[in-house]
């Protein structure tokens, strides 16, 4: 009998949750790689599905030699058998059961099973989702969030003859528009909320990481050659359309954080990307019990939040991009490794990716002070008979009276009264715009699960599998 | 993105499902909402409250606005679904269950 | 004074407003943000035993069916939709018929309902069970809905988000109003409706009242179309509400919503205010309704959620004034129940304010019941169980 590896389930196979499995793997441990997607790679290095026209690699010369690296260093353990990659598994629920895990997972795009794997430790990698604040008409089919039309253009969107506008604020923008070029469509205007001296304090954050600044520039360089108007303080007030979105109303933002008075006009489009920066995933974190700073799950130096047992790394511990997600994983993995083979951790073998996280983590505080909060006023702009929550059809007049009327006074007590938020996506969507709208805190709502599961999965325990 | 080497891909062998009916063209790896939006379909569910038309929005399998009925089964995210040669796709009205 | 603005503050409220008194409403957080935010909106009388709290639910349905005939009814989503409780076997049919018995003698409507009936009520229902009871009195409403319309028909003065840090008594000991972390509220009446708190409530003006949380979870479904017709559970339901045990209980009670998802709810853990996930009580739930409702199987759940019942040793609520403490009035402890209690509960209280007598014999419910040394529940929280 040869003594049981400890098993650490790494939830998440973007760049942080590869950087984990490596770290882990490399260091005596058995990692089962749990991810919803059919391959490895997170949204950040997802493949794009080969496609007619104009498919290409959407990938810049560094991000490709980081992931082959990342590749051929997975290959290795999967091979050596000590990483197992359960692909296809959408995570529902990660549960403590007497000082170990059993993370629980629905299978496959249907989503009717489940199955369950037993961990001595659990790293969470589960990434971040695209922040949208709503403005009439953006229910309209075509209007897409910026990562959604990114993904769908990875994802094989063949979009020839098509006219988009991308808009929004944040560093998505400028590789969402550059990705929409790439899959036809013609990008006739970026519209960026924020101001010009943000982008140019955030050229000087970038100064500090050039291959940043690199990409930046390509993308813009490459939008420029494609003729694409870029409005810097600029923004959708409104899409226009029947059944899909037709034309947008653009306005430059005033300094009282208003449309400034005279500056409207009409864009015609028939696919509009919008989006305003990221949130962290966390609820299997909140599940776990595990504490949140604001909206992100919170770690110490090693990467541990405050349950025993489980770490965080990547954007769940807050937005910083593929490059911190490396580093994060990489401590997460180590550590994880060290404690789970009782060994003392020794953070002098990270130091290099710990001083690329206090440097990322400053650029990415300085960009997030650069693009900052959309402005103030924007709750004005959306109208009473704005839909705010999608899945259960709320308008922001209901919003405005369950506070203005109903004695509401935070997120959930407006759910309460008004059901937005109790849709299909348990108000992930309009968590934002609704607590703008009714001017309360950003207080995002326990999902204690994760994602639907059938009851009759719920009924039926799964029996945990040890790896194999 | 905008690769420094641009590098074409070769697509696969295209197959055919079928929309409410009509046969679309997809390609291999191809989820069904970006099989759908590349044949000019954005839409392809209506809302229970008020029969809205939505597709597509999050494209992550976060906000459930693609739902669509796929083989029989209601309420399947096309974002997240692969696109396979015959699989049946209809459009969705409601709460997409029957009765 | 009506300290707490939850389903039960918002009915004294509304009731003594009625009673020609003018009222003040805080709480330390928003409307509904409580137990009232966590429950189902049961307005039940099948789950009751025939005493002092069933004389208290008929007196409340009979209220909310006057609110919901003023014109409330959709401001909350009233639904007179009916109980029916299922028995899988024949001695729990047995149960269930006795029962019935005694409720219909305390003025409950209760029809029995024979195996090959059942269907006929309720198209999905599983096959093989042994019998049921249809109530055609039990009810739902949305409780949050009906706290803030309750609230907004009466027309109290709503303080929301001020926290009662001290009820303020005067030379005499009575009650003068209440310390807020926002400043004083004079008033010579105040009401203590803070429900699953309200015993650190009568802590603030020196009294004991031994409310406790017992914590549950629901779950919510997809939103689908109409397929659960009534509040359908099965028969040892009642025998967990009366339960002692701090142990997990869990009865399947599965019923549908105006707005589509299906609830299904009653785990009960005696666990504190911990509100950690827990998968065995949801599985619980979930094989619960399944083997009731066996379509529900390939339902999702979209969502799980805990909330804190209030209860008491005795599993009464205590309601009407505390002879230790002059003007100080309790209205809590309603455990699971406080939604289909409110309104009674509302009314004996406005009564009790306005100095009359009010229309139910309110010494079961006394809040100063557990002092009394000769009370089964004074040692002990071991309840007898044929106390409900």
């Amino acid at each position: 009998m040869t003594e049981r590896r400890p098993v650490l389930a790494v939830i998440g196979a973007g760049p942080a949750g590869l950087a984990a499995a490596l770290a882990a793997a490399s260091r005596g441990v058995r990692v089962v790689l749990v991810d919803s997607a059919p391959s490895v790679g997170g949204q950040f290095y997802r493949q794009p599905v080969p496609g007619p026209g104009a498919r290409r690699s959407q990938m810049l010369a560094h991000q490709r030699r980081t992931w082959d690296r990342l590749r051929a260093g997975l290959d290795v353990h999967l091979t050596a058998g000590r990483v197992t990659h359960l692909s296809d598994r959408h995570v529902w629920c990660v549960e403590r059961e007497s000082g170990r895990f059993v993370v629980h997972a629905l299978l496959g795009p249907a989503q009717e099973e489940s199955a369950a794997v037993r961990a001595d430790a659990v790293l969470l990698a589960t990434g971040g989702y695209e922040k949208v604040l709503p403005f009439p008409g953006w229910t309209l089919p075509g209007v897409v969030t910026a990562g959604g039309a990114q993904a769908l253009s990875k994802g094989g969107l063949s979009l020839p003859g098509r006219v988009a506008v991308v808009a929004g604020s944040g560093p998505l923008l400028l590789p969402v528009a550059t990705g929409l070029a790439a899959a036809g469509t013609r990008v006739v205007a970026l519209i960026e909320t924020a101001a010009p001296a943000a982008f140019a304090r955030q050229a000087r954050t970038w100064a500090t990481t050039p291959v940043k600044l690199a990409e930046g520039a390509v993308h813009a360089a490459r939008l420029l050659r494609r003729r694409t108007s870029v409005m810097s303080r600029h923004m959708v007030v409104e899409a226009h359309g029947e059944d899909r979105v037709e034309s947008v109303t653009v306005t430059a933002v005033g300094a009282d954080g208003r449309p400034a008075p005279g500056s409207e006009r009409r864009i015609v489009c028939d696919l509009l990307a919008v989006g305003h920066g990221l949130l962290p995933h966390t609820d299997l974190a909140e599940g776990l019990g595990c504490r949140l700073d604001g909206a992100s799950v919170r770690v110490d130096d090693e990467q541990r939040t405050d349950v025993p047992g489980v770490w965080a790394a990547g954007e769940a511990t807050g937005i910083g991009g593929a490059d911190l997600s490396l580093a994060e994983g990489h401590i997460a993995g180590r550590s994880a490794a060290a404690r789970l083979t009782g060994t003392a951790p020794d953070p002098r073998g990270w130091a290099r990716a710990a001083r690329t996280r206090t440097r990322l983590r400053t650029f990415f505080a300085a960009l997030e002070s650069a693009y900052g909060e959309p402005p103030a006023r924007w709750p004005e702009q959306v109208t009473d008979d704005t839909v705010v929550c999608r899945c259960e059809e709320v308008t922001a007049g209901a919003v405005r009276e369950a506070v203005a009327e109903l004695g509401a006074g935070d997120l959930r007590t407006v759910k309460l009264l008004t059901r937005a938020g109790m849709g299909w996506c348990q108000g992930r969507v309009c968590e934002p715009g609704v607590a703008g709208v009714a001017g309360c805190a950003l207080a995002p709502a326990r999902r204690l699960l994760a994602r639907p599961v059938p009851l009759g999965v719920l009924a039926a325990p799964a029996d945990p599998t040890p790896p194999q | 993105m905008d690769p420094v080497k641009p590098a074409r891909t070769h697509p696969g062998t295209p197959f055919t499902v079928t929309f409410d009916g009509r046969e679309i063209q997809a390609l291999p790896g191809q989820s069904i909402a970006a099989a759908l939006w590349s044949s000019g379909v954005t839409a392809w569910r209506t809302t229970r409250g008020a029969g809205r038309l939505r597709g597509a929005f999050c494209g992550i399998g976060v906000c459930f606005d693609c739902l669509v009925t796929v083989d029989g089964r209601p309420n399947q995210r096309a974002c997240l679904v692969p696109a396979v040669p015959g699989a049946d796709v209809r459009t969705q009205s409601g709460t997409g269950h029957d009765d | 004074m009506v300290v707490g603005a939850g389903t039960v503050g918002a009915a004294c409220a509304l009731y003594a407003a009625r009673a020609g008194l003018e009222v003040i409403l805080v709480d330390r957080g928003p409307v509904a943000g409580g137990t009232t935010g966590a429950g189902e909106g049961n307005l039940l009388v099948s789950d009751k035993e025939p005493g002092p709290e069933l004389r208290l639910a008929l007196l409340s349905l009979r209220l909310w069916q006057e609110l919901a005939r003023d014109g409330l009814a959709r401001a909350f989503e009233y639904e007179a939709k009916g109980g029916l409780v299922v028995a899988s076997t024949p001695d729990a049919l047995a149960s269930l018929t006795d029962l019935a018995a005694g409720q219909r003698a305390a003025g409950v409507d209760a029809v029995p309902v024979d195996a090959h009936e059942l269907r006929d009520l309720e198209p999905h229902l599983a096959a093989g069970l042994a019998g049921g009871m249809l109530y055609p009195q039990d009810a739902q409403v949305m409780p949050a809905l009906a706290a803030a319309h309750l609230v907004r028909a009466s027309g109290a003065r709503l303080e929301t988000g001020r926290t009662v840090t001290r009820i303020l008594r005067g030379p005499d000991g009575a009650v003068r109003g209440v310390r807020t972390d926002r400043g004083d509220l004079r008033a010579p009446a105040v009401v203590n409706a803070a429900g699953t708190w309200g015993g650190d409530v009568a802590a603030l003006a020196g009294v004991a009242l031994p409310v406790l949380p017992r914590r549950g979870f629901v779950l919510v479904t997809e939103p689908l179309p109409p397929r659960v017709r009534h509040k359908v559970y099965a028969a040892d339901y009642v025998a967990d509400v009366a339960s002692d045990s701090a142990a997990l209980q869990t009865s399947p009670v599965v019923e549908g919503t105006a707005a589509g998802p299906v609830l299904v709810g009653a785990s009960r853990e005696r666990v504190g205010f911990d509100r950690s996930f827990s998968l065995p009580a949801v599985r619980a739930l979930a094989a619960g309704a399944t083997r009731l409702f066996p379509f529900l199987e390939h339902v999702r759940a979209m969502r799980a959620y805990a909330g804190f019942r209030p209860y008491m040793p005795d599993h009464l609520p205590a309601v009407g004034p505390d002879p230790r403490v002059p003007g100080l009035f309790h209205a809590c402890g309603h455990e699971g129940a406080g939604i289909g209690l409110a309104t009674g509960t509302g009314l004996l209280i406005a009564q009790c304010l306005a100095g009359g007598s009010p229309e139910l014999d309110l010494s079961p419910l006394r809040p100063d019941r557990f002092d009394d040394p000769g009370h089964p529940d004074r040692h002990t929280e071991e309840a007898a169980p044929w106390i409900r």
